[in-house]
């Protein structure tokens, strides 16, 4: 399954080749560690899921995940002792969390999942131990657990954006202690300023750091140009080694009579591109196509002319060179079929309202439709244009239109290129802007390239920008059955990892039901809980110590997971991208937790009514002792789920798993 | 005895003429001239299409949001007699006699001169001075978008006034909350409330932000009453059911009452039927109605149907077979069955007809009394005019390679056996031994041998050779439920022919008999509701179109109108300056509270309490309005327009006078100063006045501006006002 994803970018890494992921670069760039030290030699293609490893090295990746799946029980674990200091909660949640089919399955292959789940436990731990250390502040273990908790946050958010919620749980966790702090009059302001400091330092500046080492390691490392350049601007590029815009170089300005390739803003934009084929009939006018194309072909060149004079003089290898200026009126000729880039008032292909641009005129020889206005972005009139750095839009003299690529692939008689058009609409956005990117013209001086160089900062904006982006276009297709997020902590439906047919040995992501349900109904008893603890809280009810030192627990320990469950969950709501079910575990880990700490405090509130202690501390220790082992049973019953299942399908009574689909939408 | 006569009878009125003036001066701003242009202004092209469907009674959906701001809009129509007869199609295009404009326009004018007023109340019960109230109503009445938006045929203004009327009465209720409580005035504002923000929220789904933010100060309020231990329990539960009443079953119960209003007048099919579902459509006069009316309900061996996608996306489409098969080989190479071709058409056809067969019999007709087919069942389709079987086999489909083909089998001899056995499945059903009805059941078909599954494919048509018409395939690993796998049966009748040739005539001939079945209002209201969520329109481009971040410095414009020969022009361009301020005071605003938060927690106290108290629950209606009805536009993914902004400006505006009036009562401390300050807010104003007045030619459409004082009007580059070229 998703294997093949990240253990081919664990590959990119140790074949040092340029690739682009949606995500950043740490989580991959450890499983390539991993790897590289287990002696994985990075040949394996990892083409589709269900291939053999066959004599491939691939235990040590997939040994280094496990093996941080592994470490999440100590930390839930910890984590609860910390918060409720009561033993029996702490050891419910890990039992949860050691007997949950879903997280084994996560964690035992090579996946991003387990390395975020580890960091980001690694924070919450971290976090809630510095917390514990607010007595004495500035100590050596209070140093140690803020600036882990840091690192932590760094990790988290070098591995997924999803770590993000982390960030954002522990910063509001600061802010509160801050503002507690603040509060605090016998603390003077040059305390506090301190206090202040630390935090900046050891949970932005810190992370922050750490968050770009992992980038500059990350295009240190992949310097060989590979799959993913086309994301790309082209000064990015020429950072490559073995692209062809490495080490090259062009002219420096544009200049009349020049050969040029025009690359568009827009991400994986293509290049303008002209073939002899016409539109057919019923599209527009028929004259010949213009598309973008996104492979380097001798079809995307085109001359730059004036637009009232002809070539021949040009051609003249005395004459003077004379440079395009912005705000310049031009013609663009096509240099294989010595048409002009054209445009009118038909309607283009896909896209209704914007127009349709056309080669058009023999030899050079056009109309009026052939001039375009050749502007830069946030450029003066009379400036000269620079190749490759400089944002060109080219406007339609005679319509006003911008010239633009939609994005959208044309059906079959434009050989799915992406279709070009003139919109009407004066937007600023990449699709109407074009860069020149190969520049040839023998009367100029070249200048190599490096100039342009991108410094670190830009390199880093600009992958984040790509990221960010690529992010957002995973959107789901119209028909796609999709998982959505109210599906996840009620188990609706699981995720296939490998195997279909009944022969195949098969793996099949789904949480154990018992562990999830009880999660959810854990969810709803603390919310009940909570609230009529603050409601009693608030009416002024007095309370033992010992109730007093529950229902401290209970809402500040327990708030401070619910918080994270919250983070963690919801903004799935408002995320448009494809969501899948394993996007829950994060908060997953918070509601196991969760369920620990309600069900203690709730069997110590029940058995406290009893008279003698004895009885009451026997039924307490009988209550937890019942959950675990309901918690182990169910284990034994759905185990095969991620250990693996061979045979027939559960709706087949021979089956192992017969009997245990419990809901119609489970697929084993 | 006559001692009343002793005295003289006096009547006690006060009257605020302040209010009295406001109000008047916002009737004069919004009102005048209110049929000029007597042209279709912008949006006004959209709504009015709505309103001309409430005339003529025809059923419609849209998505932009719930029916109650149309169906005030069509109340204007309504009361001036127009009869829906007006093609909505051009922005410009002249009214024809029929339409009564000033009618039409009147109620959201209306609401627009009534938001004055309101904002004057809504700041003396904050608890601020005559004065700054009077500031605020003025600021509001001033504000040229506002009065634009309100002039035409268009629902913001509606929405501000709603959700003006919800805050106010809010405000009023818990400024009674304190001494009489339970008294009718207190419980009369308290539905007012609830009554206001289901109206706010049936105009616009962006009032529910602001039904949020208010309820969440409710509740607020109402935590603070949960600690005062001078309530009793008892007490405390009364005012927890009377706001759980007024703020949440009322305003539901409103909004379903929008609905049944909405559902009650339009009884008519019209152009949106397709999207509903055919039960949905059946309740509608005219139609599939028409088609459908009295056929029998249960499906039964012997029945022909004809089996409608429920999905109806990109069309609704029916299972259809033809004479034609399958090409031997595709374009790309792959080989076929080569059988009789099954397909999804849009188009109503006799190839729609299929007939339900028993596989253990021969017989094709309805046998006496009907056996109905129920959940589980095996069951034939037999197509009703080639006599061929439906079918699936582990052949690649044409376009889909992953999924089974689907066809009618034909015999080639050529060990490819039939395998046309459907299991029923339906999927609404209420106990497993359902029968499968007409309209109502929702139905999927699971192939026997490959248990793959009856499906309309991601809405890919065919090429050529099958006539563009959609694919069908068998959808081997079914994930789940959705929607192109389920089927329902639309036209239906007992077959009664046993030969072919009878049969065809049959199938031929339309449909009659008797009974007729009616949708709960429930059904059809979470239909509907559901129809116009998730409903979306394609073209996200607009030319007037901008992001949320334009708004707040306002770079950008909507032009509304353009007289056909002269310059004269109606743009959505607000009073510049005011938006500068508003912008100027939510800043101070945010930035002092911020500085008294910190500096109180110090226990440093810079203003008295009270102040404090004032300070603070006017920020939390002001900036929370603000921020409720504006930051939600940075995740929403619709097409946006400045005149989105006008709720926000408006919450933004109240807080101007808010600020100014704390700064001169608490900042300014030495008398020269506080004068100062008073003689530069006068300045202020009355500049504000004269931008008004500046921009008033492009708000009200008239007089005619030259080239030359129109390009003087385009304050900001980015400003799209339109100049007649010569």
């Amino acid at each position: 399954w998703d294997e093949t994803h990240f253990g081919k970018m664990g590959s990119y890494y140790i074949n040092r080749t340029f690739f682009f992921d949606v995500h950043p670069p740490l989580g991959k760039m450890l499983i390539g560690l991993a790897g590289y030290l287990s002696g994985y030699d990075g040949t394996f293609p990892f083409q589709k899921p269900g291939d053999r490893y066959e004599q491939h090295n691939y235990v040590g990746m997939r040994g280094f995940c496990a093996f941080l799946g592994s470490c999440l029980v100590p930390f839930a674990y910890l984590t609860v002792l910390e918060l409720s200091k009561s033993l029996p909660a702490a050891l419910l949640t890990a039992f949860i969390l050691v007997f949950d089919t879903g997280c084994i399955t996560l964690s035992q292959y090579i996946l991003l999942d387990p390395i975020l789940m580890f960091f980001l436990m690694g924070a919450v731990l971290s976090m809630v131990k510095c917390n514990t250390c607010a007595d004495r502040p500035f100590s050596t273990s209070w140093w140690f657990w803020l600036s882990l908790t840091g690192v932590n946050l760094a990790g988290a958010m070098g591995v997924k954006f999803v770590g993000l919620f982390v960030v954002l749980l522990v910063g509001l966790n600061t802010v509160y202690d801050l503002w507690d702090l603040l509060g605090n009059l016998s603390l003077s302001l040059v305390m506090f300023g301190r206090h202040l400091l630390a935090r900046v330092l050891c949970l932005i500046l810190l992370p922050l750091a750490l968050y770009t080492a992992m980038f500059a390691v990350h295009f240190a490392v992949l310097n060989k140009s590979g799959p993913g350049d086309g994301f790309f601007s082209s000064a990015f590029q020429s950072q490559l080694i073995g692209n062809n815009l490495h080490n090259v170089s062009v002219p420096e300005y544009l200049a009349y009579g020049s050969v040029v390739t025009m690359k568009n803003l827009r991400m994986a934009g293509g290049y303008l591109h002209s073939h002899w084929h016409l539109y057919p009939e019923g599209v527009g006018a028929r004259q010949q196509q213009v598309t973008a194309y996104l492979h380097k072909d001798l079809n995307n060149l085109w001359i730059i002319k004036k637009h009232d004079s002809n070539t021949a003089d040009l051609s003249d290898p005395s004459s003077p060179v004379e440079f395009v200026r912005h705000g310049d009126i031009i013609r663009l000729e096509h240099k294989e079929t010595s048409r002009n880039l054209h445009s009118h008032q038909h309607e283009a292909p896909l896209t209704r309202k914007h127009f349709q641009v056309t080669g058009y005129g023999i030899n050079g020889t056009g109309d009026a439709n052939d001039f375009w206005r050749i502007e830069v972005v946030g450029r003066k009139t009379g400036k000269l244009i620079k190749v490759l750095r400089s944002q060109i839009r080219l406007t339609h003299v005679a319509t006003g239109c911008i010239l633009g690529s939609s994005g959208k692939t044309l059906p079959k008689w434009g050989w799915e290129q992406v279709e070009v058009t003139c919109t009407p609409y004066l937007k600023e956005t990449p699709n109407s802007l074009w860069n020149v990117e190969d520049h040839i013209n023998p009367k100029l001086p070249n200048i190599s390239l490096d100039v342009l160089k991108p410094s670190f900062v830009e390199i880093l904006l600009e992958s984040h920008m790509v990221m960010i982006r690529g992010n957002s276009g995973l959107k789901p297709k119209d028909n796609e059955v999709t998982s959505k997020p109210w599906h996840w902590p009620i188990n609706y439906q699981g995720l296939r990892f490998s195997g279909v047919n009944e022969t195949d040995y098969r793996v099949y992501l789904l949480g154990n039901p018992v562990i999830w349900w009880l999660n959810l109904v854990s969810i709803g008893l603390y919310l009940l809980i909570a609230i009529s603890t603050t409601v009693a809280l608030k009416r002024g009810v007095q309370l033992t110590s010992q109730l007093k030192e529950l229902s401290q627990v209970l809402l500040r320990g327990g708030g401070q997971i619910t918080l994270g469950w919250l983070l963690h969950y919801l903004p799935f709501f408002m995320m448009g991208r494809v969501l899948y079910f394993h996007h829950y575990f994060p908060a997953m880990l918070f509601s196991s937790m969760l369920t620990g700490i309600t069900w203690d405090t709730l069997l110590k509130f029940c058995t406290g009514f009893l008279s003698s202690s004895t009885t009451a501390r026997k039924a307490y220790g009988g209550g937890i002792l019942v959950l675990v082992l309901i918690i182990m049973y169910s284990f034994y019953l759905f185990h095969p789920l991620s250990y693996g299942m061979i045979g027939p399908m559960a709706s087949d009574p021979s089956s192992p798993m017969a009997g245990l689909r419990w809901m119609d939408s489970w697929e084993f | 005895m006559l001692g009343f006569l002793k005295k003289p009878i006096v009547v006690t009125a006060e009257i605020n003429m302040n209010l009295l003036a406001l109000t008047v001066m916002g009737l004069i701003s919004r009102l005048r001239g209110l049929s000029y242009p007597r042209a279709v202004v912008f949006d006004e092209v959209y709504y009015g299409q709505f309103v001309s469907l409430y005339m003529k009674r025809i059923f419609f959906v849209d998505d932009s949001g719930p029916p109650f701001g149309h169906m005030l809009l069509a109340l204007g129509g309504y009361l001036g007699g127009f009869d829906g007869n007006f093609l909505w199609n051009r922005i410009g295009a002249e009214y024809s006699m029929n339409v009564p404009v000033w009618s039409l326009r009147l109620l959201p004018a209306l609401a627009g001169a009534l938001c004055v007023p309101l904002a004057y109340q809504i700041l003396v019960e904050l608890h601020f001075s005559h004065c700054a109230a009077l500031g605020a109503a003025l600021l509001i009445l001033l504000e040229n978008s506002l009065i634009t938006q309100s002039r035409f045929m268009l629902l913001e203004s509606i929405l501000i006034f709603f959700i003006l009327l919800a805050v106010l009465s809010y405000l009023k209720f818990y400024n009674l909350q304190s001494h009489s409580s339970f008294s009718g005035s207190w419980w009369f504002w308290l539905l007012l409330t609830g009554v206001a923000c289901s109206c706010a929220v049936g105009v616009k789904y962006m009032g529910l932000f602001t039904y949020m933010l208010l309820l969440a100060i409710a509740g607020l309020h109402f935590w603070h009453m949960i600690g005062d231990q001078n309530l009793s329990n008892v007490s405390l539960l009364c005012h927890f059911l009377a706001r759980g009443l007024a703020l949440i079953i009322i305003p539901v119960a409103m909004y379903l009452s929008f609905f049944y209003v909405h559902l009650a007048l339009l009884y008519r099919s019209g152009p949106h039927d397709q999207i509903m579902t055919s039960a949905f459509q059946a309740s509608l006069e005219g139609g599939l109605a028409r088609i459908t009316q009295g056929q029998p309900l249960e499906v039964a061996y012997g029945s022909q149907i004809t089996l409608r996608n429920v999905l109806g996306k990109p069309m609704q489409c029916w299972l259809h077979s033809h004479k034609n098969t399958y090409p031997i080989r595709y374009e790309n190479g792959r080989g076929s069955s080569h059988q009789q071709q099954v397909t999804c058409y849009p188009f109503k056809d006799v190839n729609n007809w299929w007939i339900v067969k028993d596989p253990g019999m021969q017989q094709l007709v309805v046998s006496n009394p009907p056996r109905p087919v129920r959940h589980g069942h095996i069951v034939q389709l037999v197509h009703g005019i080639t006599t061929r079987y439906l079918n699936t086999h582990d052949v690649a489909a044409p376009l889909s390679p992953h999924s089974q083909e689907v066809s009618c089998y034909i015999d080639y001899n050529i060990s490819m056996p039939a395998q046309n056995l459907w299991r029923v499945e339906i999927v609404n059903r209420e106990s497993d031994t359902d029968v499968w009805k007409t309209i109502l059941s929702e139905v999927r078909f699971v192939h026997v041998n490959t248990s793959a599954v009856l499906k309309v494919s991601g809405g890919a048509s065919l090429p050529e050779w099958g006539y563009r018409q959609l694919e069908v395939v068998g959808e081997k690993l079914s994930k789940g439920y959705h929607q192109s796998m389920v089927w329902n049966v639309e036209e239906h009748r007992y077959g009664k022919s046993q030969e072919q040739k009878e049969r065809e005539v049959e199938l031929h001939s339309p449909t009659q008999m008797d009974i007729s079945k009616n949708l709960s209002f429930m059904a059809k209201f979470a239909e509907l509701q559901w129809k116009i969520l998730t409903l979306k329109n394609e073209d996200t481009e607009h030319k007037y179109s901008s992001s949320a971040l334009d708004w707040i410095t306002m770079d950008t414009n909507i032009a509304y109108w353009l007289h056909p020969t002269s310059g004269a022009q109606i743009h959505l361009i607000g009073n510049v300056l005011t938006w500068a301020s508003a912008n100027v005071a939510a800043l101070i605003y945010m930035c002092l509270s911020l500085w008294y938060l910190v500096r109180r927690r110090r226990r440093i106290y810079d203003v008295p309490e009270d102040a404090w108290q004032l300070w603070l629950s006017a920020g939390g209606i002001c900036v929370g309005g603000w921020a409720v009805n504006y930051l939600p536009f940075f995740v929403m993914e619709k097409t946006l327009f400045l005149y989105h902004y006008l709720p926000a400006l408006t919450f933004q505006i109240l807080l101007i006078p808010i600020v100014l009036q704390h700064l001169s009562n608490h900042l300014c401390r030495s008398l020269l100063s506080k004068s100062m300050f008073s003689a530069l807010i006068v300045a202020w104003f009355s500049s504000v006045y004269l931008v008004y007045c500046t921009f008033s030619p492009v708000t009200y459409g008239e007089p005619a501006l030259s080239v030359a004082e129109l390009k003087d009007l385009r304050w900001k580059d980015s400003w799209n006002i339109l100049i007649r070229k010569r």
